[in-house]
């Protein structure tokens, strides 16, 4: 739709239609002391001048540019590759509305479908919508879709507590005054393994949540989780990062009900918090208590291909009360990013990708293993992150290698685990040069002496 | 608009009939027009059990979905699996192929509550009014 501009004479042409002098006039209802108030601003900058102000002020922050960065914990220093702006930045894309009129919106619609295709690919699941707004949410909405399987009749949700914390919390926040019990994670993490969650599955239980890899980074076979929740007619939900389902085996392979996570990591980059992408996929049976926008392929008058917003007897507008979400959005901009990002990369790309984030982090955590005082935590197996006992307090170690050598440390995970306090989660992507690894380990020799 | 003779109605565009000892129930003819062409209806579970005038399922069409209403209490029988692959026989065939669920009433007198089909009619003619 092009953007329709109004000249002078256009509104002198308007105003004279209406009888109005001027367009101040049209504002006379409004008290006259409110109607154009004095405004104690500043003089206007001019382009150049603002320019500058904002550099300035940009210049006082740190990017992952400046200097390595080896800090995950749910956002990651992914590589964006410069076709994925390319076509981002297209006025066609960038200034696109919501697609409810496929008549004029096939561009966006298309993308959209084949973002959820690509998603189910990677998921091993059979119908994704169009996104929500990020991980943390489209975690809670996986909560809420199984409640709703099962017709509000059950009324636990168990989650493990190495689901990533803020996703933990945003799922307690979203599912408050709905009358659930949400555990599973009271511990604190200490004393859970599989077991303690196994113990609490019964047939109250509409879901359990686990992730993939989990906070800590490792990778565990979920099967057996899966066939003890379906055992009690749970469904499995699964938090799953999409740059190790390039080399991982998908959630849908092994039982899961729903998929979500965070696609931030599909060309979206670190944006100092957003916006980001919650991807969410399902198993076709549970369709119709999905939320979120779904688009689908279908043909047109004259038998061609085309694409719409479907399955809309699902959402507030149309269902209201009933609807089992009232998510109305979706993150257009990212998941044409993660689009495009997923199909330049390929099924191949997306695999070197992930095998040089998996090799990168061993080859970090057997040099860092090897420095007296520090050691890595690797009973179970690990992708891109790991788990790093520390000499010192976290902060401290993170404020010496920032201010003495430029570098970004990790996680200090003491701040959710109490029992993992002096422990730091370490994240190693495909972005990080072997040199940079190396000057972290010298950095951290000194912090151990 | 077609009636079934031998059914009663609900306010709620619901028909109902005696089969046996058990109530067999709908929507009517011209709920299914007025709806158009349906997509989905999501039923109750055999077992589950509602009064006269309880929510038991929705009725989904392309463009609206309606709650379906007990037009009497019971516990659920039996409900129509051949609308999960087929919901259009509730358009074409809606008092029968298009029966969606059967229930053993806890009230049978409640049936005479409901109207008849001349009076279904004339409160049809009136609500488009």
């Amino acid at each position: 739709m092009p953007y329709v501009p109004h000249s002078g004479e256009d509104r002198r042409a308007m105003l004279a239609a209406i009888g109005v002098r001027s367009i101040e006039e049209l504002f006379e209802d409004v008290p006259e002391r409110v109607r154009f108030p004095e405004l104690d601003l500043p003089p206007a900058l001019s382009e150049m001048e603002a320019r500058w102000e904002l550099e300035v002020l940009a210049e006082a922050n740190l990017t992952t540019t400046d200097g390595p960065c080896f800090l995950g914990a749910g956002a990651y220093c992914h590589f964006v590759p410069a076709v994925v702006d390319a076509v981002l930045r297209r006025g066609e894309f960038y200034t696109a509305y919501t697609p409810y009129q496929p008549e004029v919106s096939q561009g966006t619609l298309q993308n959209i479908f084949e973002y959820q295709t690509m998603i189910c690919n990677l998921t091993g699941m059979e119908v994704s919508n169009a996104s929500h707004y990020d991980g943390a949410t489209a975690t809670a909405e996986a909560a809420i879709t199984a409640i709703n399987v099962h017709r509000l009749k059950r009324r636990k949700v168990v989650v493990s507590p190495f689901v990533h914390p803020e996703y933990r919390a945003v799922v307690r926040t979203y599912t408050q005054g709905m009358g659930l019990t949400v555990v599973g994670d009271e511990d604190g993490g200490e004393n859970s393994g599989s077991a303690g969650l196994t113990d609490l599955l019964d047939g109250d239980t509409a879901c359990l949540i686990v992730q993939y890899p989990d906070f800590l980074g490792r990778i565990e076979d979920l099967s057996d989780l899966a066939e003890a929740a379906h055992a009690v007619g749970a469904l499995l939900v699964v938090v799953a990062d999409p740059i190790a389902l390039g080399l991982l085996k998908p959630p849908g392979a092994f039982g899961a009900d729903i998929v979500v996570g965070e696609g931030q990591g599909l060309g979206a980059g670190l944006n100092f918090g957003g916006p980001y992408l919650g991807f969410f996929a399902l198993r076709k049976k549970y369709v119709r208590k999905m939320a979120g926008r779904l688009v689908g392929q279908t043909v047109d008058m004259e038998g061609k291909r085309g694409f719409v917003l479907t399955l809309s007897t699902r959402e507030q507008h149309i269902r209201r009360d009933k609807a089992t979400s009232n998510i109305c959005t979706n993150q257009g901009l990212i998941v044409l990013a993660a689009a495009v990002y997923m199909a330049a990369l390929g099924k191949r790309g997306m695999r070197r990708v992930a095998e040089l984030c998996y090799h990168k982090a061993h080859y970090a955590g057997q040099r860092i293993a090897e420095i007296a005082g520090f050691s890595v935590i690797d009973d179970k197996p690990f992708f891109k992150e790991f788990v790093v006992r520390c000499p010192r307090p976290v902060k401290e170690i993170n404020d010496y290698l920032l201010d003495e050598w430029g570098i970004i440390g990790g996680y200090d995970l003491g701040r959710d685990y109490p029992y993992l306090k002096e422990h730091m989660l370490l994240c190693v992507t495909e972005m990080n040069a072997r040199e940079e690894i190396d000057t972290l380990v010298e950095a951290l020799k000194e912090v151990a002496s | 608009m077609k009636l079934d003779p031998k059914a009663r109605y609900a306010k709620s565009h619901e028909w109902a009939r005696w089969d046996g000892e058990e109530i067999v129930c709908g929507i009517t003819d011209h709920a299914q027009e007025s709806l158009s062409d349906i997509v989905y209806v999501e039923m109750p579970e055999v077992g589950d059990a509602f009064e006269k005038g309880d929510p038991f399922g929705v009725v989904e069409s392309v463009k609206a979905a309606s709650d379906l209403y007990m037009p009497m209490g019971g516990e659920i029988t039996a409900v129509n699996e051949n609308l999960d692959d087929t919901p259009e026989q509730v358009n074409q065939d809606s008092y029968g192929e298009g029966w969606m669920i059967r229930f053993n009433p806890s009230d049978p007198a409640e049936f005479d509550t409901l109207m008849d089909a001349e009076d279904y009619e004339a409160f049809v003619a009136e609500e488009e009014g």
